[in-house]
């Protein structure tokens, strides 16, 4: 079987504390991996290892993507390869505009991958499609990137980004927190429909509500910075019942 | 770690710093009166101009320099600079005079002096000004079909002396402080314009200032008179050799707007920063004012300042006729060892006047920025309004931001709202920019474009391009 993302017994810290003890985790292809976990115990910096965060230093151990090592590469290198994540607290830059922004983001992709740069109105053309599914106003567009958005505003816009920039491996760090439940569908119906049988996805989260929507293939379960327990979506009924507490480490 | 990518990459380098290869006629250092008959000499000035100068010379051997601006320099000897320095060839009359290195050195700077290439395909009228001399004006006998006198500041001496006479020192007098009063000594050349009443200037009109000699100085004086209902958009660019000496640049600037006329100042100063150590590097002491002298007029001062070693500039705005409007939208940048002290004066007298005021300071590496402002309103300045925005960018954590705002009301029903910000590119902000494939450099630029866009946008188009590139380029330059 072949795996898109391979995470070989990383071990990793964040200023003096090591946070990731040895993880070990395979992406497949056209496959929802959802890692559950309690707080702390390291869901965010692995997503923030995979897209190379000068905030984590990798101290042991390997990621490789389609094969290749990345941890030398810079974050925009692995950007351009197709690695996405949809931030927790996406942030604020004023003054520049959110369609700018997108529009350079795409087509820094698009040479990155040999391909003609779009126009404006090409862009626009694309853009206006996905906003209508994901409930955006029209507006949203010539904003500032993520200035003023609400939580929901802000998730949305990540999910428009993804859909635009048609990633390989996507890692959605909470992208649940703080959404009302129209938020949430809209944002699983832009994620189910990247589902193409060949994009992998990462789903951390907290909560078992948005598995209802966006269907796993595995269940991971992240504790101490390690994956303790390996499992399909039946998993999540026997946390939601007995907790994290309740899963003893595999061997 | 993120913080040394981004050191590397706002240590832009100084692509104007080359020197033109020309022969120039230099007058040995030192200031006293005859240095001063020489200049007048050679301007062949009438007599009152001689004794102006005279005049402002004594009262500034009287004056001391300022120290309240927040800028650190070694002592300026003043008596160690060349007051007066040109180019020995080519004189202003016609473009086959002047000599061809100076034209390709303005073309290597994107200001064509030839009339029929014109910038971004825009009709804009230049007055190029090398060191003490005006070497071409263009688009004068185009101009002057609609009225408009747009020459260097000699000539106006010598063919319009009741209107120098007139507005010379209306708006900044001689003693107004230090710096002008040792403009008004040595001024050499500099830029008038006169539009008459009820014209709008065809054209955008500019001056570009280009500091070439050894140990000079250049103080050059610029004065623009709008006459009633008229609209002028004037732009001034400037550079200079990189140059381990520092070189003192102080300028004057006058704006004279009556009834209803409207005049737009925007200024891309791009003077020789110096080192990052901060060796070399022009001293910037410039003195401008505009004077909205009647009813309904309306002076706005732009200004995007990248380059100098130390910059000591306060564009402000008298408003005196009543309903008149003053803006200030500036963006300064001090990265290197590069200190600038910068604002605005909006002086409110007239009833119902309002100003506006966006500052936007960016820091880097070693820099040092300081927006001070004045807002005063007068006693009969009923119903002034004034809003006044300045924001401070900081890069690292080794650079300088300070706010000085100053205001002064005797009207107590006046409307005054001021906002301050100081905020960091953060880690935050360029993770995320990398995150969807944006190079580091590219997201820097785009945070701090999106920082300045307000007052971008108050640029004539074509400068606007101009301002961006030389923005990026100032902050970046070394990445890779």
């Amino acid at each position: 079987m072949s795996k898109v993302l391979e995470i070989k017994d990383v071990h990793a810290k964040i200023g003096e504390k090591e946070i990731l003890k040895g993880l070990n985790l395979d992406l497949e292809p056209g496959k929802v991996h959802a890692i559950m976990g309690p707080n702390g115990a390291g869901k965010s910096t692995l997503s923030k290892t995979i897209v190379g965060h000068y905030d984590v230093e990798v101290r042991e151990g390997d990621i490789l993507y389609k094969g290749k090592s990345i941890l030398e590469m810079e974050p925009e290198e692995r950007a351009l390869e197709g690695i996405f994540l949809s931030f927790q607290h996406p942030v604020e830059i004023p003054g520049v505009n959110n369609a700018y922004f997108l529009r350079t983001a795409l087509n820094a992709k698009r040479k990155h991958e040999g391909k003609e740069e779009l126009n404006a109105a090409e862009f626009l053309r694309e853009m206006k499609k996905h906003l209508e599914m994901l409930g955006m106003k029209a507006d949203m567009i010539s904003r500032s990137l993520n200035e003023g958005f609400s939580g929901g505003e802000k998730k949305r816009n990540e999910i428009l980004q993804m859909l635009m920039l048609e990633p390989d491996v996507i890692i959605l760090d909470e992208i649940d927190s703080g959404l009302d439940i129209d938020a949430l569908r809209a944002v699983s119906e832009g994620i189910n429909m990247m589902k193409d049988g060949k994009r992998s996805f990462l789903v951390i989260t907290h909560y078992s509500r948005i598995l209802d929507y966006i269907k796993p293939d595995y269940i991971h379960v992240l504790k101490d910075g390690k994956i303790i327990k390996t499992a399909g979506p039946e998993l999540v009924a026997h946390l939601e019942e007995h907790g994290y507490d309740s899963i003893v480490e595999e061997v | 770690m993120a913080q040394e990518e981004i050191n590397k990459a706002v240590s832009g380098e100084y692509e104007l710093g080359f020197e033109i290869d020309i022969e120039t006629d230099v007058v040995p250092p030192g200031l006293n009166e005859d240095t001063i008959r020489f200049i007048s000499k050679k301007k062949e000035e009438p007599e009152w101009m001689l004794e102006l100068r005279l005049k402002a010379l004594k009262k500034w051997e009287q004056m001391t320099e300022p120290t309240w601006g927040k800028v650190d320099y070694e002592p300026i000897d003043y008596q160690s600079i060349s007051y007066y320095a040109a180019p020995k060839t080519g004189g202003p009359e016609s473009l086959d005079e002047v000599d061809p290195k100076i034209l390709e050195a303005y073309n290597k700077l994107g200001i064509p002096l030839e009339e029929q290439k014109q910038l971004a395909g825009v009709k804009v009228a230049v007055d190029a000004v090398v060191d003490s001399v005006s070497v071409k004006t263009t688009y004068q006998a185009e101009l002057e079909k609609h009225g408009v006198i747009f020459c260097s500041i000699s000539e106006a001496i010598r063919d319009y002396p009741e209107l120098i006479k007139k507005y010379m020192f209306s708006v900044v007098p001689m003693t107004d402080n230090f710096f002008a009063a040792l403009n008004s000594a040595v001024f050499t050349d500099g830029t008038f314009v006169y539009i008459p009443k009820g014209v709008r200037c065809p054209m955008e009109l500019s001056t570009y200032f280009r500091i070439n000699a050894l140990n000079t100085g250049q103080f050059e004086r610029t004065l623009i008179v709008a006459d009633e209902g008229s609209y002028v958009s004037y732009n001034e660019g400037c550079s200079a050799p990189m140059r381990d000496e520092n070189q003192l640049h102080a300028a004057v600037v006058e704006l004279v707007a009556m009834k209803d006329a409207e005049i737009k100042y925007s200024t891309i100063q791009n003077w020789y920063p110096g080192d990052e150590d901060g060796k070399g590097g022009i001293y910037n002491f410039v003195t401008k004012r505009g004077i909205c002298e009647g009813e309904n007029s309306k002076i706005s001062w732009t200004q995007v300042e990248t380059g100098s070693a130390i910059t000591w500039k306060y564009p402000s705005c008298i408003l005196k006729g009543d309903n008149s409007v003053g803006e200030f939208y500036s963006v300064a940048v001090t990265t290197l060892a590069q200190q600038a002290d910068t604002g605005t004066k909006m002086i409110h007298l007239g009833k119902n006047t309002s100003s506006t005021i966006i500052s936007k300071g960016i820091s880097a590496m070693k820099g040092q920025n300081t927006y001070r402002g004045l807002v005063k309103i007068g006693a009969n300045a009923t119903g002034a309004r004034n809003y006044s925005e300045c924001d401070s960018l900081l890069i690292g954590d080794q650079c300088g931001a300070h706010t000085f705002p100053y205001l002064e009301s005797k009207d107590t029903q006046g409307q005054v709202e001021h906002e301050a910000t100081t905020s960091k590119i953060s880690d935050e902000q360029l993770f995320y920019l990398r995150q969807r494939g944006i190079d580091e450099e590219s997201a820097v630029s785009m945070i701090v474009h999106g920082f300045c866009k307000d007052v971008f946008n108050q640029l004539p188009m074509e400068y606007a391009v101009e301002a961006k590139a030389l923005l990026k380029l100032t902050l970046e330059g070394s990445v890779g």
